[in-house]
């Protein structure tokens, strides 16, 4: 098969790469750009390990194809934190300690993140079903919805 | 410098606080490295060629055209993993079961594996791989499984603890006792007698990291494994001895790990790959696929269990007696005799007796899931206990409590307790709101309570001052949920420092003394034992140092706050020297200061719990949702709270999985009908209520902070608080795990008679 030339953002960088027709967004982040924060936990977009941001919308990135970053914004868990000062999210994570292993985490702050962006102030109902499609096996996700509605918190100025 | 392990009561500084863990940052960046997130120069690929049928005899195999696609650099088939385990069943069922040797055992058996430049090589090598099987009869579940018609999965397998020895081979591997006591005499004495035959199925640890690993083979016989395990020791172990390598030679690093629970305390894949890498002298990377997860590594038990208690009027348990019967796939292990052990561990008991029996069947070889077999066992005798208070009419938090073990209890598994947590946690139990809270339409509740052994064993850890008073923590047990940060608290505490001083690492197997893997609840339990006196026998060399500096005797140098003191008020005028200030001068007073310690953690306090939980039935559907859970239980002493309670909610969350939804479904073919987590539904966020804890902290006398192994008895008493529930809410005794939707309106129509 030949190759398609793709050119696309990534992180608010400029990134062309090679990729085969049938090769996934994940397989290309993973395996030609070196961004592995982006998980492979079953590759049939059933545990959201794999979630980034495409053009403001949470996606698998092992549902899309390398090919369809053309012309995209992509979002990883590489370009959430700004330089050295972590996202609220990611600061919140660790301080409500919403991690165990940490495999599920990448996943889970991209959604969360397009959830926040999207509506910053989430009831908990509203946070649960958003992060229903990322699934975590260690914490039964009571620290992860409190460390989400302490971001929320946060980035709305609030103090907790 | 001998250890004294036992506990001394005294406040703490760091112990009991929450600080930020260390690897927090790495693990919100994406820059933490899975067992995935390695590669190697020169890498390939690995894909491995897996049965089809779930009982079959291997014929022949033929890798002639697959070794002919371009790219494709190794096939191995069992013939390049010669049997090296001298008679040993245990190492040859690891084997066997990494590449089928003779036979193919359950669908989704290792047949043959290869290794490609890149994955489409691979896979078209795979297709063109010719197995010729001969299918056998097959069976998959337990019961059946013990029919005396039914296909027998290995000739060579004759019952063990029967006698006299059977003359014929059988699908039960062992049978196991456990009790003490006169049964019948008790269930003479009753006064209500509750007998009820429970079922559970296969669940499967669900950890969201399928099993990695780079292997590479060197010509010179060394060897490198980078993979995601709970234990890199027991890794190298299996590894060298199916291999035939030197055990110095394989050195294997633990990538951080993607969840666990049990799954990864043996090797799967790892063999194959080094076995790959051999044949074509380039590392080799194997990455499973969910799928292959699930057909193909190591789900728990399916179970079936008879239970009979008898009580007088009073509340009083006369007697007790269980007959466990869990799947343990195609290799004798010992998860019905786990179970036997644990059924009624709870319970003060004057009259006991369990009996397991180890069931082979055509599935994946069973694995350790948290607390293995305990919560099947617990689930049954839970049940049944309930459903016994109801009959005598008596509050079931009071007819456990009755009943509970305390200090000097015989326990009836054997051994006598110690100071011990099931007592205090129904007390908790009954006084916590929770249990008093009203409850709406369609709701239930229920409670039970669970038992885990937890786990010491061989402990080595290194501590290392830095020239800047910083310290350096290497300890040999992976960290599965927030161990470098306990760890971290640990060696603060003794020391007298600040935790941000201190960077826990986990060292790989060349860099440090052997350890056993994370499990039995054993990681922050036995490497903060082991820190501890690795921290006493650095606090002794930085006692010579400051004797050294000050020139006075040795003896009058006293540690205290992370100081040298010189004690006494001759030497007044001698301020204390801090770790920073002897590290300083550690290159003039005798070179680096460092404690180690190599240990066998004995003493691992047994571990218990009390779970609450009300749910919502669907009369119309079956659905059924968690509305309130509440998790209380005994941690000797949490050393971070925030990490316990993470390992009380999970185990709950498994639990409610397990309870509700999750279970391997079998074709009549002997397929596995949901090898994925579409089918295999595990909980997700919006399926959960938060989960409450309240820690009890009553303290191990046989460490010295008290502290008890908290990981695993979380998932005990779940599958039985959720029963209780449910049938609490149904009004009918739900005795068939998972009680999904349609097993709950089949339980409906039966009592209403449609």
């Amino acid at each position: 098969m030949t190759s398609i030339a793709v050119s696309t953002t990534i992180n608010d960088d400029d990134v062309e790469f090679l990729c085969q027709p049938d090769e996934t967004l994940l397989d290309v982040l993973r395996n030609r750009l070196g961004l592995m924060g982006a998980k492979e936990g079953c590759g049939t977009g059933d545990c959201g390990a794999c979630s980034t941001i495409m053009d403001g919308r949470v996606v698998c990135s092992c549902l899309v194809l390398g090919a369809e970053a053309q012309g995209r914004t992509i979002e990883t868990i590489e370009g959430l934190a700004n330089g050295s000062e972590l996202h609220p999210l990611q600061s919140k994570f660790i301080e409500h300690a919403a991690l165990q292993c940490g495999i599920c985490t990448p996943g889970f702050l991209m959604a969360a993140k397009a959830l926040l962006d999207k509506n910053p102030d989430p009831t908990e109902e509203e946070i649960r079903y958003w992060l229903a499609g990322n699934l975590c096996r260690c914490t039964g996700y009571d620290k992860i919805v409190r460390a989400v509605q302490a971001a929320a918190t946060e980035m709305r100025g609030e103090s907790a | 410098m001998s250890f004294d392990a036992a506990y001394k009561k005294q406040a703490f500084k760091s112990v009991g606080t929450r600080p930020l863990r260390p690897d927090g940052v790495d693990k919100v960046t994406g820059r933490a490295r899975y067992g995935a997130d390695f590669n190697m120069p020169g890498q390939l690929v690995a894909r491995v060629l897996r049965s089809p049928h779930a009982h079959a005899r291997i014929k022949r195999i033929d890798t002639a055209r697959a070794e002919a696609v371009r790219g494709v650099k190794a096939i191995i088939t069992a013939a390049d993993l010669p049997d090296l385990t001298n008679g040993d069943a245990a190492l040859f069922a690891i084997l066997d079961n990494c590449m089928a040797r003779t036979k193919a055992r359950y669908d989704g058996h290792a047949v043959a594996a290869v290794a490609a430049i890149d994955e489409k090589a691979a896979k078209e090598a795979l297709g063109l791989i010719e197995v010729d099987y001969e299918v056998l009869p097959h069976v998959v579940d337990v019961d059946a499984a013990m029919q005396p018609d039914a296909p027998i999965l290995d000739e060579t397998v004759f019952t063990t603890g029967v006698e006299p020895a059977p003359k014929a081979p059988s699908n039960v591997a062992n049978r196991s006792e456990f009790g003490h006591g006169d049964i019948e005499a008790g269930f003479a004495q009753a006064d209500i007698i509750v007998e009820r035959s429970f079922k559970t199925e296969q669940a499967h640890q669900g950890y969201i990291e399928p099993h990695a690993c780079v292997a590479s083979c060197n010509p010179d016989g060394t060897a490198d494994l980078w993979v995601c395990t709970q234990g890199h020791f027991v890794y190298r172990q299996n590894c060298a001895d199916l291999l035939g390598l030197e055990v110095s030679k394989l050195r294997v690093t633990s990538s951080e790990i993607g969840g666990g629970f049990g799954g990864k305390t043996h090797v799967w894949a790892e063999p194959v790959a080094l076995a790959l890498s051999r044949k074509a002298g380039r590392p080799v990377k194997l990455v499973m696929s969910r799928e292959e997860v699930f057909r193909a590594s190591g789900p728990t038990s399916a179970t079936s269990i008879d239970v009979k208690i008898g009580a007088r009027k009073d509340g009083k348990i006369t007697a007790a007696s269980a007959t466990l019967r869990y799947t343990n796939g195609p290799y004798g292990d010992m998860w019905a005799e786990l179970g036997a052990m644990t059924s009624f561990a709870c319970y003060d008991l004057e009259n006991v007796k369990t009996v397991g029996f180890e069931v082979l069947v055509n599935r994946p070889k069973v694995s350790a899931y948290r607390a293995p077999s305990a919560p099947m066992a617990a689930f049954a005798v839970e049940s049944a206990i309930d459903e016994l208070a109801q009959e005598i009419g008596m509050d079931a938090v009071e007819l456990r409590i009755q009943n509970a073990a305390s200090e000097g209890t015989r326990s009836s598994y054997g051994p006598v307790y110690g100071p011990i947590g099931i007592g205090p946690t129904l007390e908790a139990a009954k006084a916590h709101p929770h249990m008093s809270a009203p409850l709406g339409r369609n709701q239930g509740r229920g409670m039970a309570c669970g038992f885990w052994f937890n786990f010491g064993g061989q402990t080595c850890t290194d501590l290392n001052i830095n020239s800047d008073g910083t310290v350096t923590l290497a300890v040999g047990t992976v960290d599965v949920g927030g161990s470098r940060a306990s760890l971290s608290l640990i060696a603060a505490e003794e020391l007298g420092i600040d935790y941000q001083d201190i960077k826990a690492v986990i060292a790989d197997t060349a860099t440090l003394g052997y350890n056993d893997m994370t499990d039995g609840s054993r990681g922050t339990f036995s490497s903060s034992m082991a820190t501890i006196s690795a921290a006493r026998n650095a606090i002794e060399v930085m006692r010579k140092r400051a004797a050294l500096t000050w020139d006075i005797p040795l003896e009058d140098v006293q540690w205290k706050d992370g100081h040298a003191h010189a004690a006494g008020t001759k030497y007044g005028n001698l301020a204390p020297l801090s770790v920073k200030d002897i590290a300083a001068k550690s290159g003039n007073t005798g070179g680096p200061i460092a404690g180690h310690s190599e240990l066998v953690a004995d003493g691992a306090g047994v571990s218990f719990a009390t779970h609450i939980c009300d749910v919502e039935v669907d009369p119309e559907t079956g659905s059924t949702r968690v509305v309130r859970y509440t998790v209380i239980q005994d941690a000797g002493k949490a050393v971070h709270p925030s990490y316990v309670e993470g390992q009380y909610q999970g185990g709950a969350a498994q639990g409610i999985g397990w309870a509700l939804n999750e279970e391997y479904v079998y074709g009549d073919d002997g397929r596995l009908q949901n090898p994925g987590f579409l089918d295999y539904r595990i909980p997700v966020c919006s399926d959960l209520p938060m989960i409450d804890t309240q820690i009890l902290e009553i303290p191990n006398p046989n460490h010295p902070y008290g502290v008890r192994g908290v990981g695993e008895t979380s998932i005990v008493p779940p599958l039985a608080a959720i029963a209780n529930a449910v049938s609490n809410a149904v009004g009918v005794r739900m005795a068939h795990i998972p009680m999904s939707p349609p097993r709950i309106l089949s339980a409906l129509n039966r009592k209403t008679g449609s």
